[in-house]
């Protein structure tokens, strides 16, 4: 699963610690391999690889120092196929159920709906947006800092009502908070109105 | 639940024991030469009556060196028959020695099968043997076989060959599909036992549940057919088995048609729930009530497993079977401590627990204040990841080991571990027979004083004299298998996986186990020095499986040239490899048989 460059650094830069008070993150123990360590992460990997994605609070308080690739070793651990495939039979049930939200546009004539779930990260979201109301805008949208020259920024409304820039928190947190989608243009974004 | 059971349970011979001498064709049993003069007869046939009450294996292997006559006696009265390795012996000679077999267990892959190490197409197909014993054994009746491939066909034609047939087992076997179980069901009309077990079956939606012509059924285990079965059919061969003691069904099964068999099988002793949650039925409080009502009246429930779906609220169902409970199987069931502990406290004659490690340490002392006769426990991981949380540690297995003093068998995954534990295990549990510990991070050492877990491991050899499986994991050097080697003495089973550091650890094992019957080992710095040391030992042995390591070519080849009844195969992943010097996977195994003449392209037998 190819991550961008954009996305990781993204990530890095904006990396939130969420916990309830008083929980300690367990404490990961430093490789002693005398062969050398064969089990350097790649965080972004981490979230995107099926099966071993939690929320991303547990993936940062668990890393590796170095951020190599990890090779992922078949057959370790030593579980046979039919129980691994037991439970992700039924994690694939529950994920089969999709998050669909709104999506508006300013000046578009007509919203659109999405499924959150299919996008694994800022990047695909972006484009596949950008597909969707191309016949709306001259330009290419954009939500993401460091993109000049775009007419739009892509904005959402989280759990508590709040419309929030798309882009600052990690992907899983945002399509769990993430109620509906709105493409404004920029000349607005500076001064967000109250209601959309 | 029979998972490795026989292998556990004293396996050590095979249907053919090992001897240079029968090469030659002189042991040929029955086969050679003239009928013996009269006298001789009559002493025959007196061996043969008293020869007949002999039920193991080994003692019969023993029995049949003694001299041909007892060889004759020995083959002619062998009933049951069992071959550790399916390529170890050709289906003909197995067939020419013993001529009244009424029984076969028949074993085919390596184990390190299960976890695809093995590639597909690699053997280990049933038809070979299947077509040597419809002419020889018409009179078979009961078939088991592990890790073998069995196609639809084949089991077409067992169906149709063997009018006596009543039992068939089939462990992690594919190939078949519905329509080869429709067969099954249809044409053996004396079918005793059907029991599936974690089979890769083909999903082909043949209706195989209402075929079956039996009147006799008393084994109906199918938690790994992947498609639902036709329920009215169901319970209506529930309804007429009387003998029907037990049933495991899948996964379709919700909890409203489970309460209706029961309610048609009330003599159940070991029930294998289906969903055991919603799944389409409903549900609430009338419906919980009716479930417990339904396990109330199974009186003779010893043995309870499935809940793969569980429903947390439908587990106090199951309250009325806990005190009989010798066997209970939680291990699909995401359930915390808390919902744990309402029913173990229940089931004070558990022997047999499986659980998944969400139920964390707390859960696990709560097994260890509670199941006093405790023989058998594993604990798998639900997040089968090297990163995984891991809920389960040294705490868990030192509450265990302090409450449950019989312990005889433990599959333990786990992320944190200390040798201090292991080494507490090994001091309160001396019946342990098989320990299989899986910390699942590689090369993780002790997470306390951070050092290799040799310590650890090294009590357990030395302190359990009963010890005869091994599964060792976490950082270990040289040292580990320095012990191992000093006192594994009845060891006959080592699982090894990134561990050790030099050609000295496969050494040591290889030249102080003596019982050392089956080695697998995976991802360690072994080489041919390693694998040159066990030249004396591997006659001795069912099968040496090396992936991963430093074994080159030439090493590989100087075992098969210096033992020759050895098969030794080197499997490939891809065709063209680009260091050919390099053996990637080896796996050799004594033969009577030579190279087998099935072997795909990937395979290069030396």
């Amino acid at each position: 699963m190819e991550v961008s460059v954009s996305d990781f650094d993204n990530l890095k830069a904006t990396e939130l610690r969420l916990g309830l008070p008083g929980i300690d993150a367990p404490e990961k123990p430093a490789p002693v391999s005398p062969r050398g360590s064969k089990r350097a992460l790649l965080k972004a990997n981490e979230e995107c690889w099926p099966g071993t994605s939690k929320s991303l609070e547990a993936d940062t308080s668990n890393q590796e120092a170095q951020p190599m690739a990890k090779a992922q070793v078949i057959g370790w651990p030593p579980i046979r196929s039919y129980r691994k495939n037991s439970f992700k039979a039924r994690k694939a049930e529950v994920e089969a159920a999709g998050l669909f939200v709104k999506v508006s546009m300013d000046g578009a004539p007509y919203l659109r709906k999405i499924d959150l779930k299919v996008y694994k990260g800022y990047k695909e979201l972006r484009e596949a947006l950008d597909n969707m109301f191309r016949c709306f805008s001259t330009g290419e949208l954009s939500g993401m800092e460091g993109c000049n020259g775009s007419e739009y920024a892509i904005t959402y409304e989280d759990k508590d009502g709040d419309w929030m820039l798309v882009g600052d928190v990690p992907w899983e947190m945002f399509i769990s908070s993430c109620k509906r989608l709105r493409i404004m243009r920029r000349s607005e974004a500076t001064g967000m109105p109250s209601s959309p | 639940m029979s998972e490795d059971e026989e292998d556990e349970r004293g396996g050590g011979g095979e249907g053919k024991r090992w001897s240079p001498d029968l090469v030659g064709g002189r042991g040929g049993g029955s086969g050679g030469g003239d009928p013996p003069p009269f006298s001789d007869q009559v002493l025959e046939n007196v061996l043969e009556n008293v020869i007949q009450f002999l039920d193991s294996r080994r003692d019969r292997n023993a029995a049949s060196l003694v001299c041909r006559s007892w060889c004759r006696a020995e083959a002619q009265t062998r009933r049951d028959l069992f071959i550790g390795n399916c390529y170890a012996v050709s289906p003909a000679r197995a067939v020419e020695r013993f001529r009244r077999v009424r029984a076969l267990v028949l074993k085919g892959k390596p184990r390190f099968a299960d976890f695809n190490l093995v590639p597909p197409r690699w053997g280990a197909g049933f038809y070979p043997w299947l077509a040597a014993l419809v002419p020889a054994y018409p009179w078979l009746e009961r078939l088991c076989l592990k890790r073998m491939f069995v196609s639809d066909d084949d089991l077409f034609l067992l169906a149709k060959s063997f009018p006596s047939f009543r039992d068939l087992t089939l462990i992690c076997c594919d190939g078949f599909g519905t329509a080869g179980l429709a067969a099954i069901a249809e044409h053996c009309r004396h079918l005793r036992v059907l029991d599936l077990i974690e089979n890769d079956v083909e999903e082909e939606m043949v209706d195989w549940v209402s075929r079956f012509s039996t009147t006799s059924l008393e084994s109906l285990v199918f938690d790994c057919v992947g498609c639902a079965v036709d329920l009215d059919a169901l319970e209506a061969l529930v309804a007429r088995s009387p003998s029907l003691r037990r049933l495991r069904v899948n996964q379709h099964v919700s909890v409203a048609h489970l309460r209706r068999l029961m309610a048609r099988a009330p003599q159940l002793t070991h029930l294998g729930t289906g969903s055991f949650g919603d799944g389409g039925g409903g549900g609430g409080e009338m419906e919980v009530a009716d479930l417990r009502a339904a396990f109330a009246a199974s009186r003779s429930l010893v043995c309870l497993s499935g809940f793969r779906d569980l429903a947390p609220e439908y587990l106090p169902a199951i309250y009325p079977v806990c005190a009989n409970l010798t066997s209970l199987n939680l291990s699909f069931a995401d359930i915390t401590a808390d919902q744990l502990m309402p029913v173990i406290i229940r089931c004070h004659n558990l022997q047999t627990f499986w659980v998944l490690d969400t139920v964390g340490d707390e859960g696990l002392r709560l097994v260890a204040a509670t199941c006093k006769d405790l023989r058998e426990l594993r604990v798998f991981p639900l997040d089968a990841s090297e990163d995984s949380e891991g809920s389960v540690s040294d705490v868990g297995l030192t509450a265990i080991s302090q409450g449950c003093r019989n312990l005889r068998s433990i599959l333990y995954f786990c992320q944190r571990m200390t040798n201090a534990a292991v080494a507490t295990m090994s001091e309160n549990c001396q019946e342990l027979v098989v320990f299989r510990l899986c910390i699942m991070g590689r090369h993780r050492p002790d997470y306390v004083t951070r050092e290799p877990m040799d310590e650890g491991f090294g009590a357990i050899v030395m302190n359990c004299k009963k010890l005869t499986r091994l599964a060792v994991s976490g950082l270990l050097t040289d040292r580990a298998f320095g012990y191992i080697g000093k006192y594994g003495k009845l060891l006959r089973t080592l699982s090894v996986a990134f561990a050790g550091n030099t050609d000295l650890a496969l050494r040591y094992v290889l030249e102080g186990c003596p019982k050392l019957q089956k080695l697998e080992i995976r991802d360690s710095p072994f080489g041919d020095a390693g694998l040159l040391s066990g030249i004396h030992h591997y006659y001795n042995m069912r099968f040496l499986w090396m992936n991963s390591c430093k074994l080159s070519i030439r090493g590989c080849k100087e075992v098969a040239r210096r033992l020759p009844h050895l098969v030794v195969e080197v499997i490939r992943d891809k065709l063209e490899e680009d260091d050919v010097e390099a053996v990637e996977k080896l796996y050799l195994y004594r033969s009577l048989a030579g190279r087998r003449d099935d072997a795909p392209p990937f395979v290069e037998i030396l």
